[in-house]
């Protein structure tokens, strides 16, 4: 068993003190060095749980733990070095170039008063190139479509060279092309030595990439291990609330959910 | 290594005939052009420009030009920088090109200040100053601690929200003072005030605010790449490893406390902090590594321009707060109307 990089321990969250508890008695380890996917339904707390692993929610109890040291134990620049994040939308009020927008990722490695350098910005050029934007870099990312924004959003996340990547829905927006081309960039990800830790709606996407899953319902972590133990028709199902199958097609795991095409049903039915 | 080659003429901006460099540099001898040409243009010895001769043998011409119009050129050019860059780092930290940097009741709260000192106090100049400032930071704090105490929305709608109000409540009280001002000696003021205008200023006016405008505009130019980072959500610049709540607030006084000096000696001018910061990303693009120099290049040419033309057009002055609002709202509906510029996305 490799070191454990990040590790929630007895987690208790709420937005609203007297709010709905979002996370009760949450444990939960990563170690280094995987591609973690946390599967649940919407409102679960997937969310809430990078968020916390970000350190920008903090728990009301319990703590994280990051390379052994909690997290309010960083300064902020040290954890903008450690800690990437890809999020689900980002609202973009005005007209950046692709290259200026990913440049910000190097924020962590500059001083308050600092300017990026030629090497950031070679950094930055390199990290659009990675997700298949290299020849686009002075587009603007106002012109962008919403699957493109989140390719430049991934490349920011990598000029911003982090040990930890936490990837919120960072697939829903692409074509099978570009969530292709992005499965691919995390998978390479492991091999430099970082560790991933994403959410998603998609169960193929967490088959394909993950090699750790996490279940989570009602606030908790149901199940969490490695992918080809926890990736089950019998999990999914309770997972999810549905009856969900897992099946092995071309060597991999493909979940089918929901009922047969109507149309087809009665098609055949006919025939 | 054939890459980064490669990469070395991929790096630099296409759309931009010459680099934001040299775009500054152009824009900052054009200041330092028009400031000269302001100050040897007016009415003295006639309307023109003055004569080096004059300039040698007159004495009345020598302190016109150093003692009234290069103060008040100075304040001018001051006004156009501050007003500029604070109106930057407003529209880029709440993500919302249409604020302007009086609007977290500043500005409606040193006009209330300035005309509650022309009544209570009489009409000196360093008190009504001195009021005008403080009663900007009363519009400032009353706008945050009622902004702290909305209980919907997020951090910068509540902000918003409590500016409209405050500044209203302030806009308000100067109504009740107007109202119950003498009409023939302190209503012109008041409103001499509320126009704006840098002709009465002098030395002692400019020394006054010097300090605090060097300073607040240092702050604000020095940090103005992260300025970028800070125009994003808060999880993301958190995440970017920022401090977005104390580096906000750290910018914002900055803006604020120039906003502040210059309104307490100038008075209400509007539009140069809305209009400008438009022009210049327009020219530069989003980046606030140059579209914050910019504003300042372009906000201190056009207050200078603006003042020379009111106190030369006419015999008699114009008020500047006039002239910056017609010729800014102008320019703005042309920046609206043409290609390229999107207002709101």
């Amino acid at each position: 068993m490799s070191k454990v990089l990040l590790s929630f321990e007895k987690i208790a969250f709420a937005y609203d003190i007297n709010g709905r508890t979002v996370l009760n008695e949450l444990s939960l380890e990563v170690e280094e060095n995987t591609v973690t996917a946390i599967l649940g339904p919407n409102g679960v707390g997937k969310t809430t749980l990078l968020h916390l692993a970000l350190g920008w929610r903090l728990p009301q109890r319990g703590q994280v733990l990051l390379d052994e040291r909690p997290l309010d134990s960083y300064s902020r620049r040290e954890l903008g070095q450690w800690i990437g994040l890809v999020p689900q939308h980002e609202h973009v009020s005005f007209d950046y170039s692709l290259l200026e927008y990913v440049l910000m990722g190097r924020a962590p490695y500059l001083k308050p008063l600092a300017m990026p350098s030629r090497k950031d910005k070679e950094l930055a050029a390199e990290a659009l190139r990675a997700v298949g934007m290299g020849d686009m870099m002075h587009r603007r990312v106002t012109a962008l479509s919403g699957g493109e924004r989140q390719l430049v959003l991934m490349a920011r996340a990598l000029a911003q060279q982090p040990r930890l990547l936490l990837m919120d829905e960072a697939t829903s927006h692409l074509d099978l092309g570009n969530k292709l081309r992005l499965m691919e960039v995390v998978q390479n990800l492991t091999r430099e030595g970082i560790t991933v830790v994403l959410t998603t709606h998609e169960p193929e996407v967490a088959a394909s990439i993950a090699s750790h899953l996490v279940l989570m319902r009602a606030g908790k972590v149901e199940h969490a291990g490695p992918i080809e133990e926890e990736f089950t028709g019998e999990r999914l199902t309770v997972t999810y609330g549905v009856p969900v199958e897992v099946s092995e097609v071309s060597g991999r795991l493909i979940a089918l959910w929901g009922h047969e095409n109507q149309h087809r049903k009665r098609d055949r039915n006919a025939e | 290594m054939s890459q980064s080659i490669a990469s070395e003429t991929e790096l630099k901006h296409p759309g931009l005939r010459s680099s934001p460099e040299r775009l500054l540099f152009v824009l900052l001898v054009l200041m330092v052009g028009v400031f000269v040409f302001s100050l040897f243009l007016g009415r003295y010895p006639k309307l023109g420009f003055m004569p080096l001769k004059t300039l040698r043998d007159d004495q009345l011409a020598q302190r016109l030009l150093f003692n009234l119009r290069f103060p008040r050129l100075i304040t001018a050019l001051l006004l156009g920088i501050s007003l500029s860059a604070a109106g930057n780092v407003f529209q880029m930290i709440f993500s919302n090109p249409l604020v302007e940097p009086g609007f977290l009741g500043v500005s409606q709260g040193a006009a209330f200040g300035a005309a509650l000192s022309i009544i209570l106090l009489g009409s000196s100049a360093v008190t009504t100053q001195t009021m005008a400032l403080v009663f900007a930071f009363v519009g400032l704090g009353s706008s945050y601690l009622l902004a702290r105490r909305i209980r919907f929305g997020g951090w910068v709608l509540r902000l918003v929200l409590a500016g409209i109000v405050i500044s209203a409540l302030f806009s308000s009280g100067l109504g009740v003072l107007k109202y119950v001002a003498d009409p023939l000696s302190e209503l012109p003021e008041i409103t001499f005030w509320l126009l704006g205008g840098v002709s009465h200023v002098t030395w002692p006016d400019v020394r006054s605010i010097l300090l605090p405008l060097l300073l607040g505009l240092f702050v604000i130019y020095r940090m103005r790449w992260r300025l970028n980072l800070l125009a994003l959500d808060d999880t993301i610049s958190f995440s970017l490893g920022l401090a977005p709540g104390r580096e906000r607030s750290l910018l914002l006084v900055a803006a604020v406390v120039v906003t502040a000096a210059v309104v307490s000696v100038a008075g209400m001018v509007g539009w140069v902090g809305l209009m400008v910061p438009h022009l210049a990303r327009r020219m530069f693009g989003a980046n606030t590594r140059y579209s914050t120099t910019g504003s300042m290049l372009i906000g201190g040419i056009f207050a200078m321009l603006s003042d020379t033309i009111a106190r030369s057009l006419l015999t008699g002055e114009i008020p500047l707060g006039i002239l910056t609002s017609l010729i800014g709202a102008l320019m703005f509906i042309l920046l609206m109307i043409s290609q390229k510029v999107r207002v709101i996305e």
